[in-house]
């Protein structure tokens, strides 16, 4: 690197002076002590295979999810062309896991989405305007925090009947809380810094200040708080699908998949493993995701 | 201390005035009516159950006529379980699921500690990364997976358990439930054991401890133990949650009598008054709980003072 002198104006000196000032910014940390934690990696292949799968599968597999057939039912694992068996109906199960993975996966970020949203918004208010509407709006989360959530889903759900749109709208409406407890914890933090006065004097509102300042710099933690509600929500879906409360047939899930082998194991155990392995294996590698990134965002346990 | 007490019994009124509201507006939202059957009533006779049962007037008088009910304790009749009253149900059913909740948390607390303590003591070791293991699968492994696996294993398969029922609560029965209302519940105690038991043992107080010379186990079970404990304490409101929403589908899958059963059902039938019953009694029974972790929790931290 000593091969020219540094003259200003010049390209290439330009280009050395960049490269030299560039420091190493937390996510470039971040992004560094995740890919060298292997169970976080190992978790982030996984998943990528299976939101893969899931994505195209569907229209690869030889056989489609709905697809009935009175002659083979019952059919067991590697026999008459089915590479994982058929079930009662004689649908091929592995069309099936795909398709379910297709819905538990949709509903795990939709849902997710849903939650990122009210509970950003809410807590990021709450702990910027501060005061009375602050301790009004969390003693409101208090509140919502006692009541006994699966019994409100559950009426949901019997409420309206079963449908896709409203399982995300219902899960989503009640994964926000901690999100908003986090991010109001987050907010009082950063609130008085040098930057958000920064901004007040040159004279920016409190909508703005809170979207272009205060809500990109508590992205860590909420990023952390994603990767472990996605896995919630996957498992609240499958509860109320398992209660029958759920994805109505023909469509299927993870829930609906392993409450249906549940019922037949006696009679056809690859319906139950099969689909509980996949559901174990895809919330272990979110979980796993989520602890990496907690500790690569953690400044406290490097 | 009393103050405390009070404070927190009137927040818990508006929280169960709102719980009641809620149930009682979405429930009576729901399509079909607790009179829906097989065979249509007569339009006289559906006319005269209404009347019966005071649903014929409007929706705002009937939720006043039921909040003022429910505040003189009377939680009303069931609308499907003819001469039987609210109340009746309650009580006939919840004792199975309150063996099974109680149970499950004991034996999870009691394992999941012993499991935590000693991963700390062996942190980064065989044993410690076996506890870890184990808690990320009990955290991962969901009741409706493990339910059916354990029954395929061990009453299908081994014939050593009874796959379902409950035989007036005799022990082979209860085991298989147990087990799967317990094991998410020793992955996440013991977890928090390891966690608090690690910092505990990192403190000054038990530096002190071993330089007066005292023997670990001493240290361990007297000293560090007690501090350690404490974010369980706190954990005792959600993890009530957790079991409820556990025994709903372990109830189903073992065909147990308890409430999380008839919970499920009732609300399918529209039966409204039980179905009102039920979650005001278990959002009683979380803000009790929730109360009684902060005064236990305050009566082992002396640093915390209630207000």
């Amino acid at each position: 690197m000593s091969t020219g002198i540094l003259v200003p104006g010049s390209t290439k000196g330009a280009e050395l002076m960049e490269r030299a000032v560039k420091g190493r910014s937390l996510w470039d940390d971040a992004r560094r002590r995740l890919l060298r934690n292997k169970a976080a990696v190992a978790g982030m292949v996984t998943l990528a295979v299976l939101a893969l799968a899931a994505l195209v599968g569907p229209y690869l597999a030889p056989y489609a999810y709905d697809a009935i057939n009175k002659e083979d039912v019952w059919v067991a694992p590697l026999t008459h062309g089915h590479l994982l068996g058929t079930d009662s109906l004689g649908r091929d199960l592995l069309a099936r896991l795909l398709i379910g993975l297709r819905v538990s996966l949709a509903i795990g970020l939709v849902a997710t989405g849903v939650s990122l949203v009210i509970g950003v918004a809410w807590g990021a208010v709450a702990g910027f305007v501060g005061g009375r509407i602050d301790e009004t709006m969390m003693r409101i989360v208090d509140v919502l925090y006692s009541l006994p959530f699966i019994f409100f889903v559950i009426l949901l759900m019997v409420t309206f009947g079963s449908n896709i749109i409203l399982i995300f709208v219902a899960i989503g409406a009640v994964e926000w809380l901690t999100m908003s407890r986090i991010v109001r914890g987050q907010t009082l933090a950063l609130k008085h810094k040098e930057f958000v006065e920064a901004a007040r004097a040159l004279g920016l509102g409190s909508g703005a200040i809170i979207a272009r300042h205060i809500v990109p710099n508590l992205l860590g933690p909420v990023v952390v708080y994603v990767t472990l509600t996605i896995p919630a929500v996957i498992l609240a879906e499958s509860f109320l699908s398992f209660l029958g409360l759920g994805v109505q047939p023909p469509m299927a899930s993870l829930g609906t998949l392993i409450a249906n082998g549940a019922q037949d194991m006696e009679l056809a155990w690859w319906l139950l493993v099969f689909p509980s392995v996949l559901m174990v294996v895809t919330l272990m590698s979110f979980n796993f995701i989520g602890d990496g990134l907690r500790d690569a965002l953690d400044p406290k346990d490097r | 201390m009393l103050r405390f007490i009070g404070r927190r019994l009137l927040v818990a009124i508006p929280t169960l005035f709102l719980v009641v509201t809620v149930a009682f507006f979405m429930m009576r939202a729901a399509p079909g009516s607790p009179f829906d059957m097989e065979r249509k009533l007569a339009p006289e006779i559906l006319k005269n159950v209404q009347a019966k049962y005071g649903m014929n007037r409007p929706l705002g008088e009937q939720y006043v006529r039921y909040l003022a009910d429910v505040a003189h304790g009377d939680l009303g009749p069931s609308l499907k379980y003819k001469d039987k009253t609210v109340l009746q149900i309650l009580q006939e059913n919840y004792a199975v699921s309150l063996v099974l909740g109680l149970s499950a948390i004991l034996i999870a607390s009691v394992v999941g500690i012993v499991l935590g303590v000693l991963a700390a003591l062996r942190q980064n070791r065989a044993v410690d990364y076996g506890v870890m293991a184990l808690a990320i699968g009990g955290v991962c492994i969901p009741t409706f997976v493990t339910a059916p696996l354990l029954v395929l294993l061990f009453a299908s398969t081994l014939g050593l358990l009874p796959s379902a029922g409950w035989n007036g609560g005799a022990l082979p029965n209860l085991i298989l439930p147990i087990a799967v209302l317990a094991l998410p519940q020793i992955a996440i105690i013991s977890r928090l054991t390891r966690a608090g038991m690690i910092e505990v043992l990192h403190s000054n107080y038990v530096r002190t401890a071993r330089a007066k010379g005292l023997p670990e186990h001493r240290i361990v079970m007297r000293h560090a133990l007690r501090a350690a404990i404490l974010p369980l304490v706190s954990y005792l409101g959600p993890a009530c949650a957790g079991l409820i929403t556990g025994s709903l589908v372990v109830e189903r899958i073992f065909n147990l009598p308890g409430l999380g059963k008839f919970f499920v059902i009732s609300a399918l039938q529209r039966d409204y008054t039980v179905v009102m019953g039920m979650v005001i009694f278990y959002a009683a029974l979380i803000l009790v709980l929730n109360l009684l972790a902060d005064l236990i929790y305050a009566a082992l931290d002396p640093r915390v003072r209630l207000a």
